[in-house]
């Protein structure tokens, strides 16, 4: 790959006690790609991606945003990172004691220079975005349906006009019509953006919308990676059982596969 | 051998929750004063803490101090000493009563509160969120806790000594035939500075504990709603106890010869 990564892992390891997680995955995402990592329930995606957000401390290998090794970064230059990028948590993750407006402009209210006015504006704009009213803005997360938090939660995710965005599977929950307007909504979003993206799925029909590019995950390893349009010509034989979603395969699903959790 | 290797892994674990404990304490002090504070914040606990734990404070001072009045009635009466009861009623309250019982009370009320709030925020990833918008778990969650319940605590134990002397004189005047005039100059002139003093001292210190268990138990929650449960549980147990034994310390270190 010869131009710079926007996110690069390098032999990125990370066990918890005796389970090994990650055993050395290699991903780059170029400037403006859309990477979808897929990969069984337990294989790792949310770990690889805590780590490059910094909320989980990999054990080894390096992890490069947009050049910076953020491994060595000072708590200050992180924050100052972070504010370019974006997330969308799986169950939303939105803070259910401040209303809606007040999610959305989290980060802009955080980095201050903004009055709480402006930033309620700036809000209610941004929820215009993922086709929200204003009313929305002074409802509590509580009061939204699910399909209506995901949107927030993207709302949030692209209100400070991140130029990198992670989504953990953001349809994951949501019945088929409703997943299809969020993988729309994501697409419009990142496209007027030009964001980079990297999503976490086992949704195909994500996948299909929304990639560019694509990389499987299984056991603790990247075994494929390759662009989008290639994923039905490979003879990789577990990515080929992973997208046609066959229970018999070189992949057997473990129940005890499930992840321990890191103490914080 | 097995049983050696219980006790072991026993004293293990408590030293490591030792270790971790004195590290949380020791960044939620450091979040709470080192700019930038969250005011709004700050402000909001103060109100959730003290204001809204002033009728629970209430009213278990005022039954306290009639209870005491009672019973130090019917022990100085074994010794003919009755006049001593409102000089023993407001030593105990203000040494003693006031800031333990007041803050077991909070500790009830504040320490799972902040434990279930915390722990829910962990284990649906609002903890992450906050740390992914830039903004740090500790100065914007642990601080503003730690902070306004210590400082809150000596004023509610403050409400709560007056409340309770309250109590102890209407059982006296009331119910035990004391002269309230007589009641209220001897509760004064023989309360000294440092009765109250040492007291509010105490509830400064147990009102840390409150804050420090709550958000500790919370911030390490795991596995979804029973997690959040056992949370809640060890705040109040830990914060509890922690405060009968440190009201014991701060005893000795302020009143030991």
């Amino acid at each position: 790959m010869t131009e710079i990564s926007k996110i690069s892992l390098r032999n990125l390891q990370k066990r918890f006690g005796e389970k090994v997680v990650l055993n050395g995955v290699d991903l780059d995402i170029a400037p403006g790609d859309s990477m979808v990592v897929i990969g069984s329930s337990g294989t790792g995606k949310s770990v690889m991606l805590k780590c490059i957000l910094g909320l989980l401390r990999p054990d080894g290998g390096t992890i490069q945003l947009d050049g910076n090794d953020i491994g060595t970064l000072r708590q200050r230059e992180r924050n100052a990172l972070l504010r370019h990028v974006g997330m969308l948590f799986q169950g939303g993750a939105l803070f259910d004691s401040l209303p809606v407006w007040e999610n959305v402009s989290f980060g802009l209210l955080g980095a201050g220079g903004i009055s709480r006015r402006d930033a309620k504006d700036h809000a209610i704009e941004t929820l215009a975005k993922v086709e929200l009213d204003a009313p929305t803005a002074d409802l509590y997360p509580a009061e939204l349906s699910g399909g209506m938090q995901k949107r927030v939660g993207l709302a949030r995710a692209i209100a400070a006009s991140p130029d990198i965005i992670f989504f953990d599977e953001p349809t994951t929950g949501l019945d088929p019509i409703t997943a299809d307007v969020i993988n729309n909504l994501i697409l419009e979003r990142v496209q007027e953006l030009g964001a980079t993206t990297l999503t976490i799925t086992h949704d195909m029909a994500s996948v299909g919308k929304i990639a560019s590019r694509v990389a499987m995950l299984h056991d603790g390893k990247i075994i494929w990676s390759g662009n989008a349009s290639d994923i039905d010509r490979s003879d990789n034989p577990y990515l080929n059982q992973f997208i046609h979603g066959e229970a018999i395969g070189p992949m057997r699903p473990d129940a005890s596969t499930t992840m321990p959790k890191e103490t914080y | 051998m097995t049983m050696l290797a219980g006790i072991g892994r026993s004293f293990l674990s408590f030293l490591a929750m030792m270790g971790a404990v004195s590290t949380f304490a020791g960044r939620a002090i450091f979040h709470a004063f080192a700019p930038p504070i969250y005011w709004r914040l700050l402000g909001k606990q103060l109100i959730a803490v003290g204001y809204f734990s002033l009728p629970v404070v209430g009213l278990t001072a005022l039954f306290t101090g009639a209870v005491l009045a009672r019973q130090i009635y019917i022990g100085t009466g074994r010794i003919g000493a009755e006049s001593a009861v409102p000089t023993i009623v407001v030593f105990s309250i203000t040494r003693e009563l006031g800031p333990v019982i007041a803050s077991l009370m909070v500790a009830g009320r504040v320490s799972a509160a902040m434990a279930a709030e915390i722990g829910t925020m962990r284990v649906s990833e609002q903890i992450d969120a906050l740390q992914t918008l830039a903004t740090n778990p500790f100065k914007y969650l642990v601080g503003p806790r730690v902070l306004a319940t210590t400082l809150v605590l000596p004023a509610l134990v403050l409400v709560g000594d007056v409340i309770g002397v309250m109590g102890g004189y209407f059982m006296a005047t009331e119910m035990l035939g004391f002269s309230g005039s007589a009641y209220i100059r001897n509760t004064i002139d023989f309360l000294e500075v440092s009765d109250v003093v040492s007291g509010l001292v105490k509830a400064a210190a147990f009102g840390f504990l409150i804050a420090l268990m709550g958000c500790f138990h919370g911030y390490r929650s795991q596995g979804g709603a029973q997690g959040v449960g056992r949370a809640t549980t060890n705040a109040v147990v830990s914060s509890s106890i922690l405060i009968l034994a440190a009201n014991y310390v701060i005893t000795e270190l302020l009143f030991a010869q």
